[in-house]
């Protein structure tokens, strides 16, 4: 097993899930009804706990600094989250669709991640795999009943579909050593991970009434630590507690 | 409007209306649904609480995350709260029993003591033939 490149792997996973963790947290106390606030808070803790598991085996399998290190104090560049969800939520709509987008992803990679030849890494899989079923199931029922609910709601989710799914494309941007994990059984390319997601979503979307756009052309960069303005805003507030008191014990 | 103190309500920007109501339009105005949560295959549901939802298939969304949380929980039923039938709080006197009908309470049988002999009797019996 390559290290560098199981390393590189657990790093994007791990950083997608604390990034847009933090992103579905923000909707603590201000969702659209009680209900909905209380469901995105609890998917946000998920979320953070995947993000916190995945940190630790970094920790423990490949010396990385502790997962308190590793969230919160790194160089912007040196996180390797997707872009699609560090965005500045601009809506609900948006909200809604990157949630779609992200969890369809997130529930094949750890559905196929449970035959992974990294033994802690399938196990990881087996154990989080249902609660993300449940985030799909809470995706695909809004942006079913939202994409063909009103005129207003229909066209509010095309919107925001047209403008997170480039972003949404950069999800499966390839990394560096893909040929290593595929040889050594740990993971797929993220090609191939693209094409099963596409097949997933396109039914869901066409049921909604919604259309995924014919030619978009993947928004690339975070994997390699290129991000959008947005991430830095995103930092700043999510480790400004810690960098009130550095080196404290939580 | 008071400037909230909390930063997620204030970068909402959310202007005051002048306006003192508007109507309640479709959509914005949700039934509530009876959550019944199942602890374990076999057991009955049971009744755990209201979620205000659009449809039935929303309020399981919801149901998930408000009762099956903090809880185990293998499976869960909605009902709409306008389906459930129920009586009258004033009938609830028709619940009483007379004190002549203790017979039909399971405290109301005498018959720990026959249970207890019989237990004793058995192990007794045991521990003769061993």
């Amino acid at each position: 097993m390559n290290k560098e490149a199981v390393k590189e792997l657990m790093l994007k996973m791990a950083d997608d899930a604390l990034i847009y963790g933090h992103r579905l947290s923000e909707w603590t106390g201000i969702g659209p009804i009680l209900e909905e606030d209380i469901a995105f808070s609890s998917i946000s803790q998920d979320k953070v706990g995947h993000a916190w598991q995945l940190y630790q085996l970094l920790e423990r399998d490949f010396g990385m600094p502790d997962p308190d290190r590793l969230g919160f104090e790194r160089k912007e560049s040196e996180y390797k989250c997707s872009q699609l969800n560090e965005l500045y939520t601009r809506n609900y709509a948006f909200a809604l669709l990157r949630h779609f987008f992200m969890d369809h992803a997130e529930f094949i990679r750890y559905s196929l991640l449970r035959a992974s030849s990294y033994e802690a890494l399938a196990q990881l899989a087996k154990k989080v795999r249902g609660e993300i079923k449940y985030h799909v199931l809470h995706a695909d029922t809004w942006v079913k009943k939202l994409g063909a609910a009103t005129e207003e709601s229909h066209s509010r989710m095309q919107a925001a579909l047209n403008e997170a799914f480039p972003y949404a494309l950069g999800l499966f941007e390839p990394g560096p050593f893909e040929q290593e994990l595929i040889d050594s059984g740990v993971f797929i390319a993220e090609e191939e991970l693209q094409a099963e997601w596409l097949d997933e979503i396109r039914p869901i979307i066409e049921e909604s009434g919604l259309q995924l756009p014919s030619n978009a052309e993947a928004i690339t960069g975070g994997r390699s630590g290129n991000h959008s303005n947005d991430l830095a805003a995103l930092l700043e507030e999510m480790s400004e507690v810690i960098r009130s008191d550095p080196g404290t014990s939580w | 409007m008071e400037k909230s103190l909390d930063p997620r309500i204030a970068r909402l920007d959310i202007q005051r209306s002048d306006e003192h109501s508007t109507p309640i339009g479709k959509h914005e105005y949700w039934e509530t649904y009876e959550v019944f949560v199942q602890s374990r295959r076999g057991k009955q549901h049971i009744h755990a609480g209201t979620v205000h939802a659009p449809d039935a298939e929303m309020a399981l969304v919801f149901a998930k995350e408000q009762f099956g949380r903090r809880q185990h929980c293998v499976n869960m039923w909605v009902v709409a709260t306008t389906d459930i039938f129920a009586f009258q709080y004033a009938d609830s006197d028709m619940f009483d029993t007379v004190p002549e009908k203790l017979h039909r309470e399971p405290g109301g049988y005498k018959v720990r003591d026959k249970i207890e002999a019989y237990r004793k009797k058995i192990s007794q019996e045991k521990a003769d033939k061993s």
